[in-house]
């Protein structure tokens, strides 16, 4: 999805610059793009599965519901992204200057509206609206519109994808900064860290004001125990620390070797120095979070990371605007070595959403333990467990041959003719 | 309103079948018509900017089918888990290597692809028409609403059915010689030279297959699931359906036989129209049919709210009258039969 907006940029620079390099970069990392896109197509499919497969109970209680996204997803976004992603791949030349950016914007529209209406699905699970318990104790749809503009999907969402368009920042700014390193492609070089520091600044910063901010206060207000869980938080107090770096002892309930921000916590919650914060003392243990380590690791990993990638940018930016940035080895290197974290804070904060809402499935509706499907077995689930995981293991084997293969490849020597047209043939 | 999301997802999984339908058939004919690397590039051009858009129907299918009918997803999900795993697995390694193949101009990198392809079309077309199969059969659904089939149990009809009975294994090879006629309908369409007249020829043999197939399936469906003929009985308008699948089935031996490919294709496309809309209609109103037809899974006790599937229809219709329009936008963008050779050198990596 980040590297959906990136290609819209290329693409728009390339129509208002008149520049055909911009319309090769594009060229190149729309190949990674189809790479990608194909292996997201192929593991999405078992996400829509399962759903029925494994959480049968879930499914059964709040299909009606979540139906509706799910539905919509297919039918809205799903049609958009394929059908316009086959022309952008091979339809440049048949398409002309001006359809071929609505090729690449087409593409763009659908992934980003498959993201909403997936992020609002699982918002809903994180903070139920719009529905109503019905005579037969099932839960069905209320009202359409709360459901679509539940307050958790906007946040959740805007905070989501400013992760994604970040991991694509990264990626690019790294096939730049290897580039320029190895004295290779040197105008992609220089083209892919400028536009991947340039909007990876901006996302950077946004990631953490507004979204991360609004994102946090609504785990505050609406899942207190998770928020005590993810800042290790065991006592209630007035003028709550926020722990920087300690490991979180469940059974003695305090966190070991703290580094802690006085006060820091409360005033980020609830803007107030000594503002009273729920921890985890504050609810029955059977409301705890099942996993409060992960949680409280997942949380920090992400918060962590989030900070770094705001000041690795912030350099580079810095750099770029005296003109040293392409010069500045040492600074190439650390975006080029950088390129894993994204993909790790991303994890990171999907495990903090997932196992914050723990034990819930549905946030005080139903428990996790009672929405999986009856009568499949552990024996067959841990077979398809572990046929997920081979397959998954080479499919990443896969990718990042063919990936890092393009990359060694590189893009399309600058003198080259515009690219002729590609037969529908499979890319 | 419960009928028409019946209808509707009807209509949806109808598409999928015809669409998805001739690019696993080309896959199931893949090296039964190109002999060559060259000729299986061929093959695979011709579905290469098509197929996911293909694929969405079922992911669009099985969204419509989860909001409309919840608790029928649930339960026949759930129940088919097996199967759907590996029909899972099977379309990964398909996705794969339509997408893969062309990556690498390599002896060993090329025919790795090729074979994944090709098998992995053949088994989804065997186990797509077998859990049509178990559909129409029924399934030991019991009180609590929930069932779990194991891939097979005795291979017969009894109280504890597998996915696999004798039954389904019919339907899996109706299936698949019908998708290998669909797929060879469509490769003959839309490739030049010795792929297309081998893949003409093969759907003509293909074609007795189906006829004889057909009447077997068509045959034991009666006797095994009575609802059929009952609603036949009922309402008698319905047999409009199978007659199109007849007429459409005559024209495309008709229609080959004249060299007409586009309408062959389209004769195949009506024939797929009338059987699947045929065993839909037959089954109505059960969505999933349980060997204990006390237990049967309906569009009554299967369906979701009320205001739900009211307000789905708004944005189904918008929604689906788009997706139309891509769809026609994007054929006759790659409309005409596939080069022979591709066109830029170098390209394809």
């Amino acid at each position: 999805m980040g590297l959906a907006l990136l290609l819209v940029i290329l693409k728009t620079l390339a129509l208002r610059t008149g520049d055909e390099h911009y319309n090769r970069a594009a060229r190149f990392w729309a190949k990674i793009f189809g790479i990608n896109f194909a292996l997201g197509v192929v593991t999405g499919i078992p996400m829509e599965f399962q759903f029925g497969t494994n959480w049968a109970e879930f499914s059964k209680a709040a299909g009606g519901v979540i139906g509706q996204t799910l539905a919509m997803e297919g039918v809205f976004s799903f049609f958009l992204e394929s059908s316009f992603l086959g022309l952008f791949l091979y339809g440049e030349k048949r398409l002309g200057r001006i359809g071929h950016w609505w090729a690449a914007f087409l593409v763009f529209l659908g992934s980003w509206m498959s993201g909403y209406l997936i992020v609002a699905t699982d918002a809903w699970m994180q903070h139920p609206t719009g529905y109503r318990i019905n005579a037969a104790g099932g839960i069905e749809l209320a009202s359409y519109w709360q459901l679509i503009l539940n307050p958790w999907a906007l946040w959740q969402y805007a905070h989501n994808m400013l992760g994604a368009v970040q991991t694509a920042c990264f990626v690019m700014a790294a096939v730049g900064a290897f580039y320029l390193l190895v004295k290779r492609d040197l105008p992609y070089g220089r083209t892919f860290v400028r536009l991947g520091v340039i909007v990876g600044v901006i996302a950077a910063i946004l990631q953490l004001v507004p979204t991360g901010d609004f994102q946090g206060k609504m785990v505050a207000q609406n899942q207190p125990a998770a928020l005590a869980a993810m800042e290790g938080l065991f006592v209630s107090q007035e003028g709550a620390p926020l722990a920087v770096i300690g490991q979180p002892d469940v059974e003695k309930r305090q966190l070991d070797n703290p580094m802690e921000v006085p006060r820091m916590l409360s005033l980020l919650t609830y803007k107030h120095w000594s503002a009273h914060v729920q921890g985890l003392d504050a609810f029955p243990a059977n409301q705890w979070p099942d996993k409060i380590e992960l949680l409280y690791y997942s949380y920090h990993v992400m918060v962590g990371l989030g900070t770094i990638f705001i000041v690795v940018m912030a350099l580079s930016v810095f750099l770029l605007w005296r003109n040293k940035l392409y010069e500045s080895r040492w600074m190439l290197w650390i975006l080029m070595l950088s390129v894993p974290l994204p993909y790790i804070a991303n994890t990171a904060g999907w495990m903090t959403a997932e196992l914050g809402r723990q034990p819930w499935l549905i946030y005080g509706l139903l428990r996790t333990i009672h929405g999986a499907s009856p009568r499949v077995g552990a024996g067959n689930a841990w077979f398809t467990l572990l046929g997920f995981m081979g397959m998954y293991t080479v499919l990443s084997i896969l990718w990042l041959f063919l990936v890092y293969r393009e990359i060694e490849r590189g893009p399309e020597p600058e003198n080259a003719q515009p690219a002729g047209e590609t037969a529908p043939a499979a890319d | 309103m419960e009928t028409i999301w019946f209808v509707l997802v009807a209509v949806m999984v109808a598409m999928y079948v015809l669409l998805d339908g001739f690019d696993l058939g080309a896959g199931a004919i893949h090296f039964l018509v190109a002999r060559t690397n060259e000729e299986r590039r061929q093959v695979i051009a011709t579905i290469g900017p098509v197929w996911d858009g293909n694929e969405v129907w079922l992911l669009a299918a099985g969204g419509t089918l989860y909001f409309a009918f919840p608790t029928l997803y649930a339960s026949g999900f759930s129940g088919f888990y097996l199967p759907l795993m590996i029909v899972l697995w099977l379309l990964i390694l398909r996705g794969t290597s339509v997408e893969f193949r062309n990556h690498i101009q390599s002896p060993i990198w090329i025919p790795l692809w090729d074979f994944i392809f090709s098998v992995s079309s053949l088994l989804l077309a065997v186990f797509f028409g077998a859990a049509l199969g178990n559909v129409v059969r029924g399934v030991p659904l019991d009180a609590s609403g929930y069932f779990f089939e194991p891939l097979w149990t005795n291979f017969r009809l009894g109280e504890h059915t597998g996915i696999l009975d004798w039954f389904t294994i019919l339907v899996g090879v109706q299936a698949l010689l019908a998708l290998m006629m669909h797929g060879g309908l469509w490769v003959q369409l839309k490739t030049r030279g010795a792929v297309s007249e081998r893949a003409g020829e093969l759907a003509g043999k293909a074609w007795w297959g189906v006829l004889v197939m057909t009447a077997v399936v068509t045959g034991a469906t009666f006797v095994i699931q009575p609802q059929v003929i009952a609603n036949f009985h009922t309402w008698p308008a319905g047999y409009v359906l199978p007659l199109l699948a007849v007429a459409g089935f005559a024209a495309v031996k008709f229609e080959l036989h004249r060299k007409n490919e586009r309408n062959a294709f389209l004769a195949s496309c009506t024939y797929f129209l009338g059987m699947l809309t045929s065993v839909v209609f037959g089954v109505y109103p059960m969505v999933l049919p349980a060997r204990n037809p006390a237990f049967n899974l309906t569009v009554q006790n299967a369906k979701a709210g009320a205001y739900g599937l009211k307000i789905g229809l708004i944005w189904w219709v918008i929604g689906m009258a788009l997706a139309t329009v891509y769809f026609v936008y994007v054929y006759r963008s790659f409309a005409g039969k596939v080069a022979e050779t591709p066109d830029t050198p170098g390209h394809g990596d």
